[in-house]
């Protein structure tokens, strides 16, 4: 595939990014606020706000919204740097920040990255996998997943971090060569998903480790991730998400 | 023994009035002469029944296509262990003593499942203080002594992109004697926190429980509370399920049979199908938005249809990856050296899996006839009859061409099920669970055998929701065909079952 020169082909029922219009927003009005599975809304000073992080993508919020003022939308580009970026306010999203100088120059052209699987589904496992194939041929781009922390620049995390993964994270992540780079994949890995809350679990991989680029999705589509991980090496234009 | 037992058709609901309560040692009796009556344990878990603990069992006789249900209150902390004259509950009943802190007395091969703390906590059935630390995978492994024996310990991080779980082979040179298995690591307390439900969150549990068995365990959840609600679903969304579910099972054999030409290093397969497996996924992404079909069923329905252009567009897509996955797969069984590599690795006995009480592919690899499709049928397994796909050898290479019978089986479904979709409506309104009641659902998912069941307290939430993925009943299958085996070909013996780790774990 062509990706990124080529734009990214996906189905028509796909569900990214909600549009938000909290002109729309009735007077006190809580309806998504309680429909929503995870606390991904709010409804504060600022009017109506859409965590992207703790998003599952369901609709149930576009489903109890009586004036459509969130309306699914389909844009894939959904990662940020900063957890507080994820927090979609109507506006559009910010895209991805690029490493700086140095580090670019360390992995811009390599980067390898050694995944640790920490509780969650396995979606987003398997959606991190199919970049390997070669369909999207991760490979092209420098970008590999290794055997071994030593080996790698960096984790690429998925799930919430369950009590029983937390150590082994924790010893994954000292074991990887300094300077690198923590990216979280998923609802789970980056606010513990539909379990947070758990006292099983955690919520999500900043709350063991500092996190470097956050990728939302419930599991996120391949082409989420392969955007994400672009952005952050400063191979995609700086053009701004409609 | 058996007229003690309640017997119920898959996807029914009763009231728990109704379900016998039979003593202790009539019960154990009924489990422990299962197998010699024809039938396996689909689950066996607790319940709390006022300040006591109550045995839930629901066996399956796949011959009459009927589940029998019955329980019993244990007295005290403890009850005698079934294991020894019935192994295919072993885990079941480690998994009732770590969750309610009651103690099978005998059971052989007594260790933590998911090494949590039990819901009576400081009740513990390993008699550790609350304050005492619980440490996952620490535990008493199986030890093999002797000159050049030696142990090999793997994970909880694995070298590929795969979930986290411990291994401990006992060999000698590169001779395995005995593989243990211990997880735990993907525990996130789904059991636990379906109590009191259903809620917001609920759907969400059921379609993450494993995710690679989005549309499986939606389904069994969906039938479930259709039964709980004293409804059902429409024709046509009975059809639109069994489309899903059978695209579930497509991607994921598919994505099995390239990755193990993978692990023997036949990069031709692993290629194509890895692109087909996507393929598969993309066509469940055309019925519903997600790859994974997250968001697709709801109880009463689902909540996507397909229109003529879309079923036609489908059509077209699966001619496609029909004739490609065929060609792709040919290639296998055409080259010796990919056979050489498959034939009599891994193998199982029948009588083996069945003591095990296995189920999926793996069982129907070694010639066992389970599969729910057409054992248990329900949905639209009802109307349409599928054949069951087994092999005979219980190796490697039957593991994977009972995979690739099912390929072929499920695309040929698929065909006719796109050309002539039931009409009507897709959803509707689905009743709150009555309250009182016990419900049971069995689905065969991709790996095999989902049960799902449900008790529902008098205002009808879930006070029990059990959920038995077939991973839990399958990989002590894996440990047993690891046995006299190479080290080296463990990877390929593990991607022969691909079990689910957090499926197990909850």
């Amino acid at each position: 595939m062509a990706y990124p020169e080529a734009p990214a082909t996906l189905p028509d029922r796909f569900r990214g990014r909600p549009a938000l219009d909290p002109a729309r927003c009735p007077e006190g009005c809580r309806d998504c606020v309680e429909a929503c599975p995870t606390d991904a809304l709010k409804v504060d000073a600022e009017g109506l706000g859409l965590d992207l992080g703790r998003c599952l993508f369901c609709q149930a919020c576009t489903l109890a919204c009586p004036e459509g003022a969130i309306t699914p939308g389909t844009e894939h580009r959904l990662a940020a740097r900063k957890r507080e970026d994820l927090v979609l306010r109507g506006s559009a999203l910010a895209r991805v920040q690029a490493l700086d100088h140095k580090m670019l120059k360390l992995f811009k052209r390599s980067l390898k990255l050694r995944q640790v699987s920490c509780g969650g589904c396995n979606a987003c496992e398997a959606d991190v996998n199919v970049l390997g194939t070669v369909v999207f041929d991760l490979g092209r781009f420098g970008i590999q997943y290794v055997a071994s922390p030593r080996h790698a620049d960096g984790l690429l995390i998925t799930g919430p971090v369950t009590e029983n993964m937390k150590l082994a994270l924790r010893k994954t992540y000292d074991a990887v060569p300094a300077p690198r780079i923590v990216i979280a994949v998923g609802a789970c890995a980056i606010s513990g998903g539909p379990y947070a809350g758990h006292p099983e679990a955690h919520e999500g991989a900043s709350s063991v480790v500092p996190v470097d680029l956050f990728i939302p999705g419930c599991p996120p589509h391949p082409y989420t991730i392969l955007d994400g991980l672009l952005g952050l090496l400063d191979r995609l234009g700086p053009e701004r998400i409609p | 023994m058996t007229e003690a037992l309640l017997a119920l058709p898959n996807g029914a609901a009763v009231s728990q009035n109704a379900v016998p309560e039979l003593t202790l040692d009539a019960l154990r009796e009924a489990i422990e002469t299962a197998s010699a009556r024809g039938r396996r344990v689909s689950a066996l878990f607790g319940a709390p029944r006022g300040e006591r603990l109550a045995l839930y069992v629901v066996l399956a006789d796949d011959a009459a296509g009927l589940l029998e249900c019955g329980s019993a209150t244990l007295d005290g902390d403890e009850f005698p262990s079934m294991t020894p004259s019935c192994p295919e509950v072993q885990l079941f009943e480690r998994e009732v003593a770590e969750q309610w802190g009651v103690v099978p007395r005998g059971h052989p091969w007594f260790k933590p499942v998911r090494f949590h703390r039990s819901y009576r906590a400081p009740r513990d059935a390993w008699g550790r203080a609350p304050e005492d630390p619980l440490t996952v995978g620490v535990m008493d492994f199986f030890r093999v002594d002797g000159e050049e024996v030696h142990e090999v310990a793997v994970g909880p991080v694995h070298a590929g992109v795969i979930e986290p779980g411990h291994f401990r082979f006992q060999c000698h040179g590169e001779h395995v004697m005995h593989l243990e298995v211990s997880l735990g690591y993907q525990h996130r307390g789904v059991e636990r926190s379906l109590l009191g439900g259903p809620g917001k969150r609920t759907i969400h549990y059921m379609e993450t429980l494993a995710g690679d068995t989005t549309v499986g365990h939606a389904t069994a959840y969906c039938q479930l509370r259709e039964a709980l609600g004293a409804s059902g679903a429409s024709a046509r969304a009975c059809a639109l399920r069994g489309v899903a579910l059978e695209l579930e099972r497509l991607a994921n054999h598919t994505g099995d049979l390239g990755a193990l030409a993978g692990d023997v290093g036949f990069l031709p397969t692993a290629s194509y199908c890895g692109r087909l497996r996507g393929d598969f996924l993309n066509m469940t992404a055309v019925l519903c938005g997600s790859r994974f079909g997250r968001g697709l069923l709801r109880p009463g329905g689902v909540a996507f249809d397909l229109e003529p252009e879309r079923a036609a567009e489908l059509r077209k897509r699966l001619d496609r990856a029909a004739r490609d996955v065929t060609e792709a797969v040919k290639l296998l069984w055409d080259a010796p050296s990919v056979m050489a590599r498959l034939e009599d690795t891994g193998r199982l006995d029948a009588a083996t899996a069945a003591a095990l009480g296995l189920v999926g592919p793996a069982s129907r690899a070694c010639g066992l006839r389970r599969d729910v499709r057409k054992t248990h049928p329900a949905g639209i397994y009802r109307l349409v009859h599928l054949p069951i796909s087994t092999a005979d050898s219980g190796d490697v290479f039957a593991r994977a061409y009972v995979r690739w019978l099912e390929i072929e089986r499920s695309i040929e479904y698929l065909r006719a099920q796109l050309g002539e979709l039931p009409r009507g409506p897709t959803a509707r309104e689905c009743p709150a669970p009555r309250g009182g009641h016990l419900a049971v659902a069995l689905v065969e998912g991709w790996r095999g055998e989902l049960c799902h069941v449900a008790l529902t307290d008098e205002a009808g939430r879930f006070s029990t929701y059990k959920v038995v993925d077939p991973s839990f009943h399958n990989w002590p299958g894996l440990a047993l065909a690891m046995r006299g085996q190479q080290l080296s070909d463990f990877p390929l013996c593990n991607k022969s079952f691909n079990l689910s780790y957090c499926g197990q774990d909850l």
